[in-house]
């Protein structure tokens, strides 16, 4: 945060605390993500209900701290840093809200999946997964430390997990191509890597928005986009 | 009064053609401003109130001048319309011009002035007489009106633009002191666009206000914006906020920053502006 | 964000409890103090009702029977050939004749028995001389009436007069006392014959000043009051304005101006008689103004007022808000323009109230007048400002020291006159801060 306070300090102090909860909750989806990442990889339908366990819990968060901040846009009208801290916050905490829910689809994803054949792709899952984990990661911490360089660098790195969600997209339809048996399970990892790809999209986001708080603007030109990614979803 | 440059202009005759041509600058936006300040310093004795602020106010716009109490902003107000004439040991030193018109050229009396820059001050303070004498009474003394009914008529006219007809229509001659404190500060207002002045200038006009007087002082504001060029003083930053489009913040005697009011609200340049709007002035 | 925050610790050394038991041990004795120094208020109010009541009751008590006056009614037959003997009513001829001698004549009918020289001018002694011009002012007044004979009621003498209101007791040794006892028999007649009356004392208020307090008035001194007031506000008043507006809204605050303002409220603070010297000196000696005019003693007011009205004319021009000036400045008034129709006329009741304050100070004022021969004693009623005059306290004065017993209940009865003014002038003065004062 800012380095000199507020004369009225319950301000600062409701501040704080706001960014802290915002903090707090990136990380509960962090784990929840991790998670639902590893229950795919090691097939483990345990982790997965965990990460799905784990959503309720960040739900109420959201709430938690959506009140608080619409709280204290009524009694402080905040100003300039204030006001973009406040206005980040609204959006990131949507954000992080959906970033577990898509964790959540992982899981859901991954008990099906403990019950089917292994098909190899399966280690690009893991490696988007831990690409993606990076990602929010970073978002995450650049958001706690307010570090604009870091939000550039999440924002820039999504084009490195575009691309191999294009690439993936590409070997899982050689796959499905190749065997029809293979379909249900591809089906099932095509999903859960549009839903890792989607993270990816929710932690440039966030990061777009800690750079507007820091910057006041968000990150200026196109943002790097693997242009074929895009078009093979469609 | 002493005016620095007159004397320097004098002493080296062709100093001053230079220096219109620097009164006169193209604002960005293109349009030429109604106001420009240069370099202008204020000395109350021995102590400095503003040092070296340039501006440039655009036509038909608010400009809100904000900043801690005791920072120049009402003192810089008071040079454009050079009430700061009346204060004993007040000196005034740099280059203010309304219009394009130096307003401490000798061969301009501060009468004329003026009647071309209005002004509105803090607490409503309307004269101890009628409503419409209040507003009549501006275009008397310069002699606007050459009959009765003409007087009537701008006087109408006035109390009309302030949103005030309506409310004081039946009292006409009953005690501007007797109206409700927003209604007094309208019928400031309507005194002072009875002149038909250029600039108004508004010394925190809703200070003494409730919110909803503060509010329709700020309606009537933006509708004057299309006739006017305004300057308003305030504290209360929302309210800068809201009626301005473009904010000056003073801190100490100098202009820190100048720009859009988006700008400045949303995100401020400079680290003493934003200490100061999001309260962390220490 | 200090630990502290919120735990609401006392900072004082002292527990609660015990802050309580002091403070409510400290509560009585500052009630105590209260009630003494109200109780002190009372007494002292107290103190100056008493002594007003004592005052006024005196005063009233001495007075009130000034304003009666005994009377004799006489039968005159007017001769003819004593009043008019060519019988054209030339007025001249008419001012001239003896009317004392019929005033005599009457009382001599009256009593027909007296007959030594020394009894009949005892008798004679009865009714003052303002018998004699009252018989003449009738006959001026409608000379159609000489020929017959006419009843009249001419003032008795004052020693009758004081002997009539009790002023006199009778048990007191004749020698000692200034009505003799055939005197007092003649009175015992003349009022079985029902011819003594008490009237009301008409006298009092249209003459001017006399040796017989009978005749003794106080329109001399009330005119020349008047018009000494007359020239002082000629002169004070604008004057005093002009300095005031001068002083507060055009002139530099520097240390000239302080010492001008230090020498005015130092001016209000001068003895009076020594404007009195002034006056004697300047107006007198100097520019050889005639003495004892109304016109110097006017002079010498003014000049004793200037600083009383100047000092509350810059009050309420300073309390005239700020904000009315910066209005109308800011609308491009003039400073003149500001002064004329704003600030001058917002302070104006003010001023006024001061004006008469000072005026009431005036007209109240003995000492300065003295100087200048304004304590002479003039019978004539001042006709103009260079005439000679007196003025109600002077005449207080003049009374209060003359020998005769019926000057004292005159004395206080011109008090009551005086008083009376300052009490209206007051109230006008109060009326007018009430009727014009604003609230911001």
């Amino acid at each position: 945060m800012s380095s000199s306070q507020h004369i009225v300090r319950s301000y600062d102090e409701e501040l704080t605390r706001i960014s802290n909860r915002i903090v707090e909750m990136g990380g509960r989806v962090e784990a929840q993500l991790a998670d639902a990442i590893e229950a795919v990889s090691k097939r483990n339908s345990e982790l997965a209900q965990r990460a799905i366990d784990m959503d309720a819990h960040v739900d109420e968060m959201e709430t938690e701290i959506d009140d608080l901040t619409v709280k204290l846009l009524a009694r402080r009208q905040p100003m300039a840093d204030d006001l973009r801290e406040m206005v980040a916050a609204l959006r990131i905490v949507g954000m992080l809200e959906r970033v577990g829910d898509y964790a959540v689809h992982v899981a859901e994803r991954a008990v099906s999946l403990s019950n089917m054949p292994v098909v190899p792709p399966v280690l690009v899952i893991s490696r988007m997964g831990k690409m993606v984990r990076d990602l929010f990661g970073d978002a995450v911490g650049a958001y706690a430390h307010r570090d604009a360089e870091l939000a550039l660098s999440v924002w820039r790195r999504d084009r490195d997990l575009d691309q191999l969600y294009a690439s993936l997209f590409r070997e899982l339809l050689t796959y499905m191509m190749e065997d029809s048996q293979n379909v249900t399970t591809c089906v099932h990892l095509l999903f859960v890597a549009k839903y890792i790809e989607r993270m990816g999209d929710f932690s440039t986001n966030i990061a777009e928005h800690v750079h507007y708080i820091v910057r006041g603007h968000k990150p200026e030109g196109q943002r790097p986009k693997a242009g074929s990614a895009r078009i093979a979803t469609e | 009064m002493q005016l620095a440059n007159s004397e320097n202009a004098a002493k080296d005759g062709v100093g001053m053609p230079e220096k219109t041509g620097n009164l006169t600058t193209e604002s960005k936006a293109g349009r030429t401003p109604m106001v420009v300040a240069r370099d202008v310093d204020v000395f109350y004795g021995d102590k400095q109130a503003l040092f070296g602020i340039d501006m440039d106010i655009l036509p038909n716009e608010v400009t809100a001048l904000i900043g801690p109490s005791g920072c120049g902003k009402s003192t810089f107000l008071r040079c454009l319309n050079r009430m700061n004439d009346v204060i004993e040991g007040c000196r005034v030193e740099g280059r203010i011009s309304v219009d394009g018109q130096d307003i401490f050229d000798r061969a301009l009396d501060v009468v004329h002035l003026r009647a071309r820059v209005g002004m509105v001050f803090q607490k409503p303070n309307p004269f101890p007489k009628s409503v419409f004498d209040n507003v009549a009474y501006g275009p008397k003394i310069h002699g606007l009106s050459s009959s009765k009914d003409e007087l009537e008529e701008i006087v109408m006219t006035s109390l009309e633009k302030a949103g005030l007809i309506e409310e004081v229509k039946d009292r006409l001659h009953q005690p501007g002191t007797g109206l409700s404190g927003g209604q007094q500060q309208r019928l400031c207002i309507a005194r002072a666009i009875a002149i038909q002045p250029e600039v108004i200038l508004m010394d925190e006009p809703c200070s003494a206000l409730d919110p909803i007087a503060t509010a329709k002082i700020e309606e009537l504001i933006d509708e004057l914006r299309e006739n006017y060029t305004i300057v308003i003083v305030t504290h209360n930053m929302q309210q800068a906020a809201r009626v301005s489009q473009r904010t000056a913040f003073f801190h100490l005697g100098k202009l820190l920053e100048f720009g859009d009011t988006d700008q400045i609200f949303t995100n401020p340049s400079v680290e003493r502006t934003r200490d100061y709007i999001t309260g962390r002035f220490g | 964000m200090s630990d502290t925050a919120g735990t609401g610790t006392v900072k004082t050394g002292l527990p609660r409890k015990n802050i309580n038991e002091v403070v409510s041990a400290g509560i009585r004795r500052r009630y105590a103090a209260e009630r003494r120094f109200r109780a002190y208020g009372l007494a002292a109010i107290g103190f100056a009702i008493f002594a007003l009541t004592t005052l006024l009751v005196t005063i009233v008590g001495t007075g009130y029977s000034a304003f009666t006056q005994t009377m004799l009614e006489l039968e005159i037959t007017l001769y003819p050939q004593d009043i008019d003997p060519e019988g054209n009513r030339d007025p001249k001829v008419l001012s001239t004749a003896n009317y004392q001698a019929l005033v005599r004549q009457s009382l001599r009918d009256l009593f027909p028995e007296v007959t030594t020289r020394q009894e009949r001018r005892r008798l004679n002694g009865l009714v003052s001389d303002g018998a004699t011009f009252q018989v003449r002012r009738a006959v001026l007044d409608d000379p159609s009436i000489i020929g017959q004979r006419i009843s009249i009621l001419v003032p008795m003498s004052d020693d009758i007069d004081q002997f009539m209101k009790g002023h006199i007791s009778a048990e007191v040794p004749e020698s000692d006392r200034r009505v003799s006892d055939q005197e007092i028999a003649w009175l015992e007649r003349l009022q079985d014959r029902n011819l003594v009356h008490r009237t009301f004392n008409w006298t009092f208020f249209t003459s001017g000043d006399s040796r017989e307090p009978e005749l003794a008035g106080i329109w001399g001194a009330l005119v020349g009051s008047l018009l000494t007031m007359s020239v002082t506000l000629a002169l004070a008043f604008p004057l005093a304005v002009a300095t005031a507006i001068y002083l507060e809204e055009f002139a530099p605050k520097n240390r000239w101006t302080d010492l001008i303002e230090v020498n005015i409220n130092n001016l209000a603070a001068v003895p009076s008689i020594v404007f009195g010297l002034l006056g004697l000196a300047v107006f007198l000696n100097f520019f050889g103004l005639p003495r004892s005019a109304p016109l110097v003693g006017g002079m010498v007011l003014a000049l004793m007022t200037l600083p009383t009205i100047i000092i509350a004319a810059r009050a309420s021009i300073k309390a005239v808000p700020p904000w009315i000036r910066e209005a109308a400045l800011g609308l491009g008034a003039s400073r003149m323009q500001v002064v004329f129709q704003h600030t001058l006329p917002l302070a104006m009741p003010g001023i006024l109230t001061g004006t008469i304050i000072g005026m009431a100070q005036a007209l109240g004022e003995t000492a300065p007048l003295l100087m200048i021969g304004m304590i002479a004693f003039i019978v004539d009623i001042p006709q103009g400002v260079t005439d000679p005059a007196t003025v109600l306290p002077v005449q207080v004065f003049l009374w209060s020291d003359a020998p005769e017993r019926a000057f004292v209940e005159r004395t206080s009865a011109a008090i009551m006159v005086l008083l009376s003014f300052l009490i209206v002038m007051n109230a006008f003065a109060i009326y007018l801060r009430k009727r014009f004062e604003r609230r911001w």
